[in-house]
């Protein structure tokens, strides 16, 4: 499956990452690649294969419902750039 | 050609936890902000969920009271989007094999019939924070204390036809999880919120595109954003445009829905499985475990209080939806030893008091004991109706029981029928215009006109003459003056 330059962009997008316009040719191909990847291992015939959620074969720990955790915002809010009464601010989000 | 609505419902419901789903941090409402988001809700670097076995034993609680299939191996997923109230830059939730798979639950409508409702999937996933927009010029506050406060997102089909059955589904749903202890319900703070997809056709064709109207926080404005949504579509649709589908926002002081976001390229959530997480595993002991101690549910309670006490199908609903208004109701009816009258009082005086001072039944200034008591009095006609209303007053407002306060206000209802015989006398020989008309009537008029004399009676009397024995001694009275 070949991506194009629009896909790119769009994934890029989707990433919030900004890559450089030459580089998008290259990009395409190497994403095309491991989709071809995919298509192929997508060919292989896994009807009697338990589906696998995570490659540890583990269970998740649960904890138990106790708070452990004590306010800590003086500390946890040295390294924000902004605050304001007890608020992170970050630049006006328009919907 | 007829139209149709078609509406399908998602219903966040915070569960009762008292820490995150995902930390150790506290999830109560209210703090200041940023004082209960930890390491871990803040998506620090370096920092790993651990998830909380709470928020599981209350997902598996609700997914047996609907009946549905448990997901006994169930996985969180990544739904990855950008927003500054979800720090990680993804919401953990689960997409693939969520822990409540397929049930239903049943609706009374209003004819009194009962409409099963499919509950596709519920599962669970994490709140955001708050985005504080107006406080700053040019800047947005983020407050991330409920981040991370675990949900229980549970998914009807499209199955509700109507705004009236979309409310009755929800009210029910919100029965269920604060029966079941799983969330306090309290809409006002957002513990439960509803999204409504809302799409029309005519009758018999294929489903139309669908709008979906987000965090809608109260019952009668669930109502009137899907009627005005339908409204909205009929309209457009009849003028020949087309249905965008859409995220829509109600705006309850316009009480219109208007457009948010289109969805051109906002919906690309690109989910996967945490790697952060491993699959929940459990097994048919661990929920039979928990289907034992699952409380008696609104619709068992419902057929006990129609059978038990003789309540009508309406009333049985109402006294059951709302465990602490069912526990207030069956200790009235155990202390006045009359259902009927006690169903009465609490969904009538009772019910209108709470309702004018926006108070829970649980902060009710009138115990169950006291209006018990004060039931016992009507019984044995010590008070009437309408004095009982009286003394209720007294009690809303000054407490103490009802035989205190018939003492010290002299409310004690008149039964002597001598002391009665003399008012009925008086109020005859004052209002002869009156008793002039009731002999002149045709007799099949004159019961109607009794009520005259009775109001005389009882004014002269303070309320306080027994009615039954002034009805029956005025009725005998001017009948002997008939010729």
């Amino acid at each position: 499956m070949a991506l194009n330059r629009t896909d790119v962009e769009k994934i890029a997008h989707l990433a919030r990452l900004q890559i450089d316009e030459n580089d998008v040719p290259e990009y395409a191909k190497n994403l095309s690649n491991i989709l071809d990847l995919i298509s192929q291992m997508q060919d292989i015939d896994t009807s009697d294969v338990e589906p696998l959620a995570h490659p540890l074969d583990a269970v998740q720990r649960l904890r138990a419902d106790i708070i452990t955790e004590q306010n800590q915002r003086e500390h946890l809010q040295q390294a924000a750039p902004a605050v304001e009464n007890g608020l992170f601010l970050v630049p006006k989000v328009i919907e | 050609m007829e139209w149709e609505t078609v509406i399908g419902l998602e219903i966040h419901a915070q569960l009762a936890t008292t820490t995150k789903i995902f930390s150790g941090a506290s999830t109560a409402y209210g703090a200041e902000p940023n004082t209960q988001a930890c390491a871990v809700d803040l998506a620090l670097p370096g920092t790993l969920p651990v998830f909380n076995e709470n928020a599981l034993r209350m997902a598996v609680m609700f997914g047996t009271a609907i009946d549905a299939e448990i997901g006994k191996v169930s996985v969180f997923d990544r739904k990855n989007y950008f927003y500054p109230d979800l720090p990680k830059g993804y919401q953990t939730s689960q997409l693939f094999y969520p822990i409540v798979g397929e049930g239903h639950i049943d609706i009374e409508l209003e004819d009194g019939s009962t409409k099963r409702i499919g509950v596709t999937r519920a599962h669970l996933e994490e709140d955001a924070g708050k985005s504080l927009h107006e406080e700053f010029a040019s800047m947005t506050g983020i407050d991330l204390n409920r981040a991370g406060t675990p949900l229980l997102e549970i998914v009807s089909e499209p199955d509700m036809r109507s705004a009236e059955e979309a409310v009755a589904y929800v009210k029910k749903i919100h029965s269920l999880v604060t029966n079941l202890g799983i969330c306090d319900g309290n809409m006002a703070e957002g513990s439960f919120r509803c999204d409504c997809n809302v799409s029309v056709r005519y009758k018999g064709e294929a489903l139309g595109n669908r709008t979906e109207t987000k965090n809608i926080n109260s019952f009668r404005f669930i109502e009137k954003a899907i009627k005005g949504e339908v409204a909205r579509q009929i309209d457009i649709l009849e003028d020949g445009g087309r249905i965008t589908q859409e995220t829509r926002l109600y705006d309850a002081d316009k009480d219109e829905t208007r457009s948010m976001r289109s969805k051109e390229e906002a919906n690309d959530y690109r989910y996967f499985p945490c790697p952060d997480l491993l699959p929940i595993v459990i097994d048919d002991e661990y929920i039979d475990a928990i289907r034992k101690t699952l409380p008696e549910l609104p619709d068992t309670r419902r057929a006990r209080f129609i059978n038990t006490y003789q309540l009508s199908s309406y009333d049985a609903g109402v006294l059951s939806a709302y465990k602490p208004l069912s526990d207030f109701f069956e200790t009235v009816a155990t202390t006045s030893a009359d259902a009927k009258l006690s169903a009465n009082w609490v969904m009538g005086e009772l019910s209108k008091h709470l309702n004018q001072h926006d108070t829970d039944i649980k902060d009710s200034p009138v115990s169950a004991e006291q209006l018990g008591g004060l039931l016992q009095r009507i019984k044995d006609n010590t008070v009437s109706g309408n004095i009982a209303k009286k003394v209720f007053e007294a009690m809303w407002k000054e407490g103490g029981s009802a035989d205190e306060i018939i003492e010290a206000k002299g409310l004690k209802q008149v039964t002597d029928t001598g002391a009665i015989e003399k008012i009925v006398d008086e109020v005859i020989a004052n209002n002869q215009k009156q008793v002039d008309q009731y002999v002149a009537a045709e007799p099949d008029k004159r019961g109607k006109m009794i009520g005259f004399f009775m109001g005389q009676v009882m004014k002269v009397s303070g309320g306080k003459a027994n009615p039954g024995q002034v009805q029956g001694m005025m009725k005998q009275k001017l009948d002997a003056l008939c010729p």
